[in-house]
């Protein structure tokens, strides 16, 4: 190809030749696993700077971990929320939920009920402990791992599997892909399944709210492969020059369907830690310590409702599962991650917790989870009634071309029409729409 | 490129070996990797994985992680980096996971690596050819469905290319990679593993039973720009390319309908030699594309062929596509511009 630079020219010349770096995690499918070199820090080890506090003056809470609850099951330090136990036993409670529907729209994909479906095992606690740390008309911009958020805002369970099946019921008309929820009543954005794209418009909506000299904050979850994209760092500029009243919240997983988190830049530095470089003020947090993630987003809305500036916190989490239905994580990844895990699981750290406190017991706590295991099977059935995806009881063909604008415009009245002709055609004497 | 790059190299004996869309251009990948130390294969998991749909599987292993690697998740860096490496004199091949995930990436493609030639007289260029999936019937919804093609077309400076057959995307792949201009090779999933009558609901043939599937082994090339004849019939032309080149063939078959049915296989430059020759012969012209209708590239079809044809038309143009709506998930078949939509097509336009 002589019409190209001959990239070899430096061949045979005594100059140090560069190498390119690719990042490699430490473990692959079989390789046993030790994590005795990651340093987790003590539990109450960290200070809590005033909320108002200069970023500047908290560089080492983005590089260190906040820790409340301590291997002896109580709570530690200045970062401890001392929540009243009605309260941690109704956080044990969303989070039991969030885990049993889980675990039965899993189940409903593979019998066939629907396309797709995304668990958030192990990381119930960075969405609805940090939810509880705001008011519930705090607006969210969630990515489609926070189906914690919408459980504990009380949003109901029905309505999710009408989503997920995509049936005559789902309030979305069955035009998004399972768990792309939207739920305005319950301040929670519509969400897409282009990444990161909520970042920007999180802080867009917290502008808009400074701008009306409103009270309410805005607070956006992002993966921590995702933070890659251009819009979390446009996202990250306009929240530091507007010190607009969001709060940023990336939850390191440490995956990205295959890829670990040193594709975005982990070896390096650490997710909290970009918040520096734009001046924002950065929390890095154990996230499976549920009394952690929440007391850090109360100390962000507490500061960010005090036009004290804007917070990017990192969740430090694990992904307990495979990425999605479509996903089989054994090609990839050791097993023995998540059984080595260190900072163990979120729902039995609470539930110890609990215990230790001497406010709650198995006895309960299996209680807990058959109910929980009951409703989400009561509410399928229910759901189940209004359709699963591919059988028919879905939304009228109509309904295709509305909202594409406000108003149907001749063309698409057409193409309706059309689609409705087709349906005849199909099913001769079908469905009456 | 060279003279001995431009002529089409011989087909290596022809063993009778099948494979599938997937594994016709995880070859193709293979065999550019090992014939030019340049070629350079990157995307969101493609690296250790081998890619969400295992288009990339086993290279890096063979290769190493310094010419097949996985890339953060940002479409932008990922086309940005090429151009980069391109200016080299690298020939980067990367893969965005769903042609729905591009948008990001569209100011380095559209700005710069569809221009660098232009604005620096061919002072640099981006050798680079993009793959990625596109488009519907997989029940993706509206992330993971799209057929934004005509958004490229539009591009002066890119070149578009859709393969329909395992044969055709391994040697499209490798003239695309081997091309110096910037290529976008968009993969029909819905096609991955075998052709699609259109009949969602009836099971999936695989290609091993398809003619096109036996893919010999080494390198061969399918020049760019040239259309390809499904088949030949007197009674209308039928344009499309992609998953709907299997559609069209089997509505065809099953109203025994005798069509020039051609699979465009290269949308920019587009074939119009033979696009011209056979809407001549026949009088009349359909075109099917799965992508929603406004401005889609039916409408250059359709313009191109009336200009050209204008005279030997018989009836006029019409075109079958999905509809001007986001690809809904639970009507998904209702969208997808299936037997019925094309069978009534075709009727309308044989009783002028
Ligand atoms: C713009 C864009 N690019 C690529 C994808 C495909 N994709 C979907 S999820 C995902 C991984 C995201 O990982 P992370 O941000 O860490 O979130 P997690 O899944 O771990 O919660 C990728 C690459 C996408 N949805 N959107
Ligand atoms: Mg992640």
């Amino acid at each position: 190809m002589a019409d190209r630079p001959d990239t070899r020219s430096q061949a045979g010349s005594n100059k140090p030749a560069l190498a390119l770096h690719v990042p490699e995690p430490k473990y692959r499918p079989g390789d046993s696993v030790d994590y005795s070199d990651l340093d987790i820090g003590e539990a109450g080890g960290q200070p809590r700077p005033d909320e108002a506090c200069d970023p500047k003056d908290m560089h080492e809470l983005a590089f260190g971990l906040v820790r409340v609850l301590g291997e002896d099951n109580k709570a530690h330090g200045p970062w401890d929320p001392k929540l009243d136990p009605e309260t941690l036993r109704a956080m044990l409670g969303h989070m039991a939920l969030t885990r049993a529907f889980d675990e039965r729209m899993f189940r409903g994909q593979r019998q066939g009920k629907t396309s797709f479906y995304m668990k958030c095992t192990g990381e119930e606690a960075t969405s609805i402990a940090s939810s509880m740390a705001l008011a519930a008309d705090d607006m969210v911009f969630p990515s489609y791992r926070q189906q914690g958020i919408l459980i504990q805002r009380g949003y109901p369970l029905i309505e999710m599997i009408n989503q997920i099946y995509s049936n005559k019921g789902d309030k979305l008309k069955g035009r998004q892909l399972p768990i792309m929820y939207s739920s305005r009543d319950h301040s929670f954005f519509s969400i897409s399944g282009n990444l990161a794209t909520q970042t920007p418009q999180a802080v867009g909506w917290a502008m808009a709210s400074a701008i009306k000299g409103d009270s309410r904050i805005a607070a956006t979850w992002v993966g921590e492969g995702s933070t890659a994209e251009g819009d979390f760092h446009s996202a990250c500029t306009f929240a530091a020059v507007y010190n607009a009243p969001v709060i940023l919240n990336v939850v390191n997983n440490q995956w990205a369907i295959s890829s670990f988190s040193g594709f975005a830049g982990a070896e390096r530095t650490t997710f909290a830690a970009r918040a520096l470089g734009y001046g924002l003020a950065g929390l890095r947090v154990d996230g499976n310590d549920a009394l952690a993630c929440y007391a850090a987003e109360r100390w962000a809305a507490n500061r960010a409702r005090a036009n004290a500036g804007p917070t990017l916190i990192e969740f430090f989490t694990y992904r307990a599962e495979g990425h999605s239905t479509s996903d089989d994580p054994t090609g990839y990844r050791s097993a023995q991650e998540r059984t080595e895990w260190p900072l163990g699981d979120p729902v039995m750290r609470l539930k110890n917790h609990l215990i230790a406190l001497g406010e709650w017991d198995e006895e309960r706590q299996d209680e807990m989870d058959r109910k929980a295991a009951e409703k989400v099977r009561e509410t399928t059935k229910q759901a189940e009634a209004n359709g699963i995806l591919g059988h028919g009881l879905h939304h009228p063909f109509r309904t295709m071309f509305e909202d594409v604008f406000e108003e149907l415009p001749w063309h698409l009245k057409e193409q309706a029409e059309q689609a409705i002709k087709e349906r005849e055609i199909k099913f001769p004497g079908g469905l009456k729409l | 490129m060279s003279e001995a790059m431009q002529k089409e190299t011989a087909v290596d004996a022809p063993a009778e070996r099948r494979l599938n869309m997937i594994e016709a251009i995880n070859d193709a990948l293979g065999i550019m990797l090992d014939r030019d130390p340049d070629v350079i294969v990157m995307g969101e998991d493609v690296g250790y994985f081998g890619g969400v749909f295992r288009a990339t599987a086993g290279l890096q292993e063979k290769f190493g992680k310094t010419r097949v690697f996985d890339t953060p998740i940002s479409e932008c860096g990922i086309i940005g980096v090429a151009v980069g490496m391109g200016a080299y004199g690298l020939r980067p091949v990367p893969e965005i996971q769903f042609a729905d995930y591009i948008y990001p990436g569209l100011d380095q493609l559209i700005s710069e690596a569809a221009r660098l030639r232009y604005r620096s007289a061919g002072e640099f260029i981006a050798p680079m050819t993009v793959r990625s999936p596109f488009g519907g019937g997989i029940f993706g919804g509206q992330t993971h469905s799209q057929s934004p093609e005509a958004i490229f077309a539009h591009v002066s400076g890119l070149k578009t290319v859709i393969p329909a057959t395992p044969y055709d995307a391994k040697g499209l792949l490798i003239s695309a990679i081997e091309d110096n201009d910037p290529v976008i090779f968009f993969e029909p999933k819905r096609i991955y593993n075998g052709p699609f009558s259109g009949y969602y609901d009836k099971p999936v043939e695989p290609w091993k039973k398809h003619k096109d599937s036996i893919v010999p082994e080494g390198h061969y090339r399918i020049p760019l720009g040239k259309a390809r004849y499904v088949t030949e019939g007197d009674q209308l032309t039928i344009l499309a390319y992609g998953t709907m080149v299997h559609v069209v063939e089997s509505v065809c078959r099953t109203k025994g309908v005798e069509a020039d049915v051609i699979d465009l296989r290269t949308l920019v430059p587009i074939d119009i030699e033979t696009v011209e020759n056979s809407v001549k012969k026949t009088g009349k012209c359909l075109i099917v594309h799965e992508a929603t209708r406004t401005a889609g590239f039916g409408a250059e079809l359709s313009a191109l062929v009336t200009e050209r044809c204008f005279y030997h038309l018989e009836a006029p143009v019409e075109r079958v596509t999905g509809f001007d709506t986001p690809y809904p998930h639970s009507l998904e078949w209702a969208f997808f511009p299936g037997p019925v939509r094309i069978g009534e097509a075709i009727d309308k336009i044989l009783s002028e």
